[in-house]
């Protein structure tokens, strides 16, 4: 194809990516070069008989006067990037100087508001990545095996944890575990503790937002191994079976090697998607014991009245270069096998 | 013809259909069950005492007579204005689709028959914009959007789900117009047609497949949208799901949380019925960009 008529076609799509997603980074970027306008004081005067006295007050006028013309803020360089909200060098610093354990260390490191959401966001990602992914492998086995009349209604059923939209999906699952829905009631009664709460501890929390993430997610690697199954070539598994493989042995030797390739495709799509984790911890209003990265940055968008843009642009430009991170694996790989090919 | 080998119940395959079978009741139950409970008031969805009292109806007949009640849809639809937000849900799911389809069929076409490297990287970039959480590109959305006077309008938000939707439709497309010969469209030109007079009257006939497949997605990424729809709309303008979330911040402290459970099955009723009729289209789907490797 002529560059020319590339350029045609790719336009209306190239400029809908440039405009909404590549000049956004830019623009957070800029954004968390800067924090909001301090109110802007006055103070006066008053002498009467007994003395002068000042007082103080906030110029309501002069302050909204200075956030329209400046709206971005004043510049603070990358300050927004190494306070207390953020990463923290200074206190991670003293927690260095004055704790004297490993453990006393990470347990200060935890506290601080950016480590905690990033920790829970890789743990979510850590835990739920594999177990998907064996869990969907076992299932696709399963299925496979399966009467041909069952398998269609199977998949059928699979499908709506997927695709229902993860926030009605995750109030559902949350009505039903709450204090008074079905399964958290039957909780409190098998511990006869009528104030057990899946929301009282951290541990709970975290473990409930993990099962909602198996649940959601599990479909998706289910059926693209279950695809992948029906592409496995007859005559190597008869072979197997002819040279006295058990069925065991079968699946191990010659049905999970064909899968490999799907394994790795899976683990992109779920490191992609679990890293993003936000909708449950909106629904679960879990935020008490868990943040993952995307919440803090929505909580300071949602700030009433003054949003912190420059505090969610810090925590938007940290996230971005943890997907990079995330995917550098994979984009390494890709651009070998592309040099490979040209050459 | 199934032997009496494959056909026997070993102990292995006991644990696998009893893994199915768990597996297959986790993932239904909790719809069912909502679905259920939608039609009782909320002392019997949410029953301390005895969680059967949700199936019979038991406090739903003491207060309403009979064992079934609409109370919850009434509320929803009628007071909280419920239909409001669904008319606003379909405007924006409609038209991100259609223009989605539209530039990434274009798009993607492009990408497949381009053999030069800025093609490769165009799709490497795509892959890296798809991982960005939506989040990140909102915070950087709003102040510009204020700027200009564009925020709280439904055309806004369509155009920016279409920009988010746009690497996964070009991914997915891009896989799609690889499997169509190369010399379907370049005969065409060697019978004098321009490049886009080819891809006009030979490739759009037979693209629908790919299409309506993608489609599908499309509709899935706008339909179950949270991030975007909840911070770039106005409240009057507002979609289905941050509806249902503001539901929830209202709702619950004057025990109308019924009302949030009737809109819940509400929403989840076109997707059901999505599933019924598409499930070959959306399993092909899924898996379209990963058994070619």
């Amino acid at each position: 194809m002529k560059h020319r008529t590339f350029v045609w076609f790719i336009l209306p799509s190239l400029a809908a990516m440039t405009l909404f997603i590549a000049l956004p980074i830019v623009s957070v970027f800029i954004q968390s070069l800067f924090v909001g306008h301090e109110q802007v004081l006055v103070v006066s005067k008053s002498c009467g008989p007994f003395g002068c006295q000042e007082s103080t007050a906030i110029d309501l006028e002069a302050t909204e006067k200075l956030r329209e013309e400046a709206p971005l803020g004043r510049f603070n360089g990358l300050g927004t990037y190494i306070n207390r909200s953020h990463l923290a060098f200074a206190e991670i610093g003293v927690a260095w100087a004055e704790t004297e354990t490993f453990s006393e260390f990470w347990k200060v490191v935890g506290d601080l508001p950016f480590y905690r959401a990033l920790a829970f966001t890789l743990v979510y990602t850590a835990i739920v990545t594999p177990v998907v992914i064996l869990l969907g492998l076992a299932i696709a086995l399963g299925v496979n095996a399966l009467p041909k009349l069952l398998k269609g209604p199977s998949i059928f059923v699979s499908l709506l944890p997927f695709l229902v939209t993860p926030l009605v999906g995750s109030l559902i699952l949350f009505w039903m575990v709450d204090g008074d829905g079905v399964i958290g009631a039957t909780i409190q009664l098998i511990f006869n503790d009528p104030n057990l709460s899946l929301k009282a501890s951290a541990a709970l929390t975290w473990t409930m937002l993990i099962v909602y993430g198996i649940w959601h997610t599990l479909p998706f690697s289910f059926i693209t191994f279950y695809a992948g199954l029906q592409t496995v070539p007859d005559d190597i598994l008869e072979a197997a079976k002819v040279d006295g493989a058990s069925k065991w042995e079968r699946t191990l030797h010659v049905v999970v090697p064909h899968l490999m390739p799907l394994v790795s495709f899976v683990t992109l799509m779920l490191l992609m998607d679990n890293f993003r984790v936000f909708e449950p911890i909106v629904s679960f209003s879990a935020e008490a014991h868990a943040r993952s990265l995307s919440w803090i940055i929505y909580n300071d968008l949602r700030e009433s009245g003054n949003p912190l843009y420059g505090s969610a642009g810090a925590t938007s430009m940290l996230t971005i270069i943890g997907v990079v991170i995330l995917l550098a694996p994979v984009l390494i790989r890709t651009w070998r096998d592309f040099n490979r090919k040209a050459h | 013809m199934a032997t009496a080998s494959e056909t026997r119940m070993t102990p292995a395959k006991a644990v696998s259909f009893s893994l199915v079978g768990l597996w297959l009741f986790i993932a239904a139950f909790p719809f069912l069950w909502t679905f259920w409970g939608s039609f009782k008031v909320q002392a019997d969805f949410f029953s301390k005492a005895d969680w059967t009292n949700a199936l019979w109806g038991t406090q739903t007949i003491a207060e309403t007579g009979s064992a079934f009640t609409g109370q919850g849809y009434f509320g929803a639809w009628v007071i909280e204005a419920f239909w409001q937000n669904v008319i606003n849900s379909g405007i924006v799911v409609v038209f991100t689709v259609i223009i989605s389809l539209t530039f990434g069929t274009l798009g993607g076409y492009a990408l497949a028959r381009s053999g030069f490297r800025y093609a490769f990287w165009l799709l490497i970039a795509a892959l890296v914009f798809r991982a960005m959480p939506h989040i990140t590109l909102v915070s950087g959305y709003l102040l510009p959007f204020f700027e200009w006077n564009i925020w709280g309008h439904l055309p806004t938000t369509i155009i920016v789900l279409v920009a988010i939707n746009q690497p996964f439709t070009l991914w997915m497309l891009h896989s799609f117009f690889l499997n169509i010969p190369k010399d379907m469209d370049e005969s065409a030109m060697v019978d004098g047609c321009t490049r886009f007079q080819a891809f006009r009257h030979v490739i759009v006939p037979v693209m629908w497949p790919g299409v309506i497949t993608t489609g599908l997605f499309s509709f899935l990424l706008a339909y179950n949208d949270f991030t975007v729809t909840a911070m770039l709309l106005s409240a009057e303008n507002e979609t289905m799901i941050p509806a249902i979330n503001s539901f929830l911040g209202t709702t619950q402290v004057e025990g109308k949380v019924m009302y949030a459970v009737a809109a819940v099955v509400s929403a989840t009723a076109p997707l059901f019925v999505l599933i019924l009729f598409f499930q070959r289209q959306i399993v092909s789907g899924l898996t379209a960009g990963a058994v070619k490797g």
